[in-house]
């Protein structure tokens, strides 16, 4: 009996406690790795696209001396470059098995020059034909070394005379295409990129953001004496801080020193896609712009924009950003749709203290951390290899297939808003255009809902033509009628009346 | 018996007034004048229209096309919404009749209430179809409905104003001059509110916190 009660009483304390902690501990669940915004731009939890499958340390690459601040990175082929840049030295790797990172080769020197070192190097690229270039920052040049490091060329300070004739050229980030021309983001240059030709002439600038200012600043300006205007700030084009060269020859360029109002409010872009003549063809058919976070806030010690210091973009076309200010990467598909966000500043994997830059292989994504000294390699997970699959049957024009597959990704995630859109899209290819309705209703896509309304209209309109001329002639003539009876029936009763009016007379 | 008649009078009359509301639409000048100075209008018919306006405001929140308008229905409060109707027609009408019977206007309170729904009948039926006929749209074609949705708004703020200057036997210029003094007088009762509500809740702060003060100390 008193056994029962102890019991009893037993049990509804551990009820109780039950109780009292459940809402605690759901209350205080963090918000998931991965996140998309929804239609509305609320963030919507979704499960990881990427996880970070291994993180790469000095000691892990077997590195005597231990990277120091590293700036760049670039993938060519097997090979990951990582520019040493504390150390004045560049660090071949090759990657043998997907989980193994082994040094090849260290460069610290090159042959065929007086001064045949580097002074922190923060850029390499590759060529097609395998010759180096290399963005050697403190010794304000870009050299071309051939693939076993002799010196070809250099590449210095562009003679422009717009350029300040005291700014030291301090070439930080490159690219190069086919033709060995060479783009460049230079500190100090806000006039765009700088672009050289294969045999080193300055070539002009390319692609300037446009200048913004608002008109209150503007206004008071005006009003400011010579002395005033001179401490004020100029209204200068926005540097770039990083480019990309994809598979097709387009720049991805980023920036991040932009206002973070100007950024929410559409007036800076942060990422660009440049053609050859320097204008921005980047497709931005989102519901949301290309910024990273929609939310500024000041979260965890981190507010304003997200910074955008680095991009990639894999053959497919998606592109990922790297966000300095909150670790976190943001991959948006070509119509400018967020594909994912994930990651985070923090000291677990996965998660970065100050990342600088990023390079795919496939479609695992390397990241460099500045601060941390070390390589983080995230892969795709079934999620993530699920959208790609899907995205890659529809460009490829297997549209059942693309079906399939967007609907496997909805499986694992009924609020990804793009898995929708993506049946929908299959749906509409594959004639089912009430089936497409559907799917962008539901999430609230208004251009390609009409697309397939249009189709499903006509559709309508030519099966029902018959009752549809049946009722517009039905509309006319049948108050045509009534009318011509009537006035018969007038005209009828007028003459009898008339008749009768004159048997009557 | 009797009664029954008086009745069917009376629906009559009701269904007189409602209809009378499509008059004073194609004739306004006209119109106005005789709901009043003739009792062609009822308070029946005009809360109809007013209730009708409301209720089509919120069914077009439901029925109207995504492509014309998406509701995030997580943040929508149905009596604010329906308040954001109710709340500006009363300073109106209260406005109105405060500012014309210090400058002979004159319509009672009740009148321009009356005339006020009146006004408003456009909206209704314009917007019902409208929330149709938005189901049948695509983006690009966005701006039919958008023109035509702007016209039932205009057409209903100038039956408004018209009204107003019938019931009170106003000039054009008058009217046009007591419109606006009657916005300007909707803010200042809107500012008056605010103070008043801000000097309520902080005075039950106070008390709020006058208590729990002692409450400590007890």
């Amino acid at each position: 009996m008193k056994k029962a009660t102890i019991k009893r009483i037993l049990a509804g304390a551990c009820a109780l406690a039950v109780a009292v902690l459940l809402p605690l501990t759901t209350s205080a669940a963090e918000r998931s790795y991965s996140y998309i915004y929804d239609y509305w731009g609320d963030v919507q939890d979704a499960p990881n696209a990427y996880t970070c499958s291994k993180v790469f340390t000095s000691s892990e690459l077997g590195l005597d001396v231990k990277l120091k601040s590293p700036q760049g990175l670039t993938v060519v082929g097997n090979k990951i470059y990582i520019c040493d840049t504390g150390n004045n030295r560049i660090i071949e790797l090759n990657r043998p098995t997907p989980q193994v990172l082994e040094v090849e080769r260290i460069i610290d020197s090159f042959k065929g020059a007086d001064n045949n070192t580097f002074a922190s190097p923060s850029d390499i690229q590759v060529s097609e034909d395998g010759n180096f270039f290399i963005a050697d920052t403190g010794n304000a040049r870009i050299l071309k070394l051939d693939k076993d490091l002799n010196y070809i060329m250099e590449f210095t300070k562009p003679n422009d005379n717009t350029l300040d004739p005291a700014l030291v050229f301090q070439p930080t980030k490159i690219s190069v295409d086919s033709a060995e021309r060479v783009y460049c983001v230079a500190s100090g240059i806000n006039k765009g990129l700088v672009k050289y030709e294969d045999d080193g002439t300055f070539a002009g600038f390319v692609g300037a953001t446009p200048v913004t200012y608002n008109w209150t600043d503007y206004i008071w300006k005006k009003f400011a004496t010579q002395e005033q205007r001179a401490l004020m700030q100029n209204f200068v084009p926005t540097q770039y801080d990083n480019l990309y060269m994809d598979h097709e020859g387009f720049i991805y360029a980023v920036t991040g020193s932009g206002d973070s109002l100007d950024i929410k409010n559409g007036s800076v872009d942060v990422v660009r896609k440049l053609n050859l003549m320097g204008s921005d063809i980047l497709v931005r058919n989102g519901e949301w712009p290309i910024i990273g976070d929609l939310y500024m806030g000041n979260g965890g010690g981190y507010e304003g924009a997200s910074y955008f210091t680095d991009v990639t973009c894999f053959d497919n076309d998606i592109y990922v950003c790297l966000d300095k200010n909150r670790g976190r990467l943001f991959a948006y598909d070509d119509q400018g749709n967020m594909v994912i966000a994930f990651g985070g500043n923090g000291n677990m994997d996965g998660y970065f203290r100050r990342p600088v830059a990023i390079d795919h292989m496939d479609y695992d994504l390397f990241v460099l951390d500045e601060l941390d000294c070390a390589i983080t390699l995230f892969t795709t997970t079934e999620f993530g290899q699920q959208i790609y699959e899907a995205i890659d049957q529809f460009d490829k024009g297997f549209y059942e297939e693309s079906e399939q597959s967007w609907r496997q990704v909805m499986a694992l995630d009924g609020n990804y808003d793009l898995a929708y859109i993506g049946i929908g899209r299959a749906l509409l290819r594959q004639k089912d255009y009430k089936g497409a309705m559907e799917y962008f209703e539901l999430k609230y896509d208004a251009e390609n809902y009409s697309k397939a309304y249009k189709q499903y209209r006509k559709q309508w309109v030519e099966e029902h033509i018959v009752q549809i001329v049946i009722v517009i002639l039905a509309i006319f003539l049948i108050p045509l009628s009534i009318d011509k009876y009537k006035k018969i029936k007038w005209e009828i009763e007028k003459a009898e009346l008339d008749e009768l009016k004159r048997n009557g007379g | 018996m009797l009664q029954v008649v008086l009745q069917k009078e009376k629906r009559n009359k009701y269904l007189d007034s409602l209809k009378f509301a499509l008059y004073c639409m194609s004739h306004p000048l006209d119109g106005f004048w005789d709901l009043t100075h003739e009792k062609r209008g009822t308070m029946a018919a005009a809360n109809t229209i007013l209730i009708a306006t409301v209720l089509i405001r919120v069914l077009k929140l439901r029925y109207t096309s995504f492509v014309i308008e998406t509701v995030y229905w997580e943040d929508l409060n149905i009596f604010l919404y329906i308040a954001s109707i109710l709340f500006p027609l009363a300073l109106w009408v209260i406005g109105n009749w405060g500012l014309t019977t210090l400058f002979d206007g004159k319509g009672r309170l009740g009148q321009v209430y009356m005339a006020t729904c009146y006004g408003l009948t456009p909206y209704p039926l314009i917007q019902l179809p409208l929330m149709i006929f938005s189901n049948y749209v695509t983006v690009d074609e966005r701006e039919f409905y958008s023109v035509l949705s702007g016209i039932s708004l205009v057409f209903a703020a100038l039956l408004i104003v018209t009204a107003m200057g019938q019931i009170h036997e106003f000039s054009f210029g008058k009217n046009i001059l007591f419109t606006i003094f009657t916005l300007f007088a909707m803010l200042v009762m809107i500012f008056i509110l605010m103070i008043f509500f801000s000097m309520i809740s902080q005075g039950v702060a106070y008390f709020i916190s006058l208590g729990k003060e002692f409450l400590f100390r007890l």
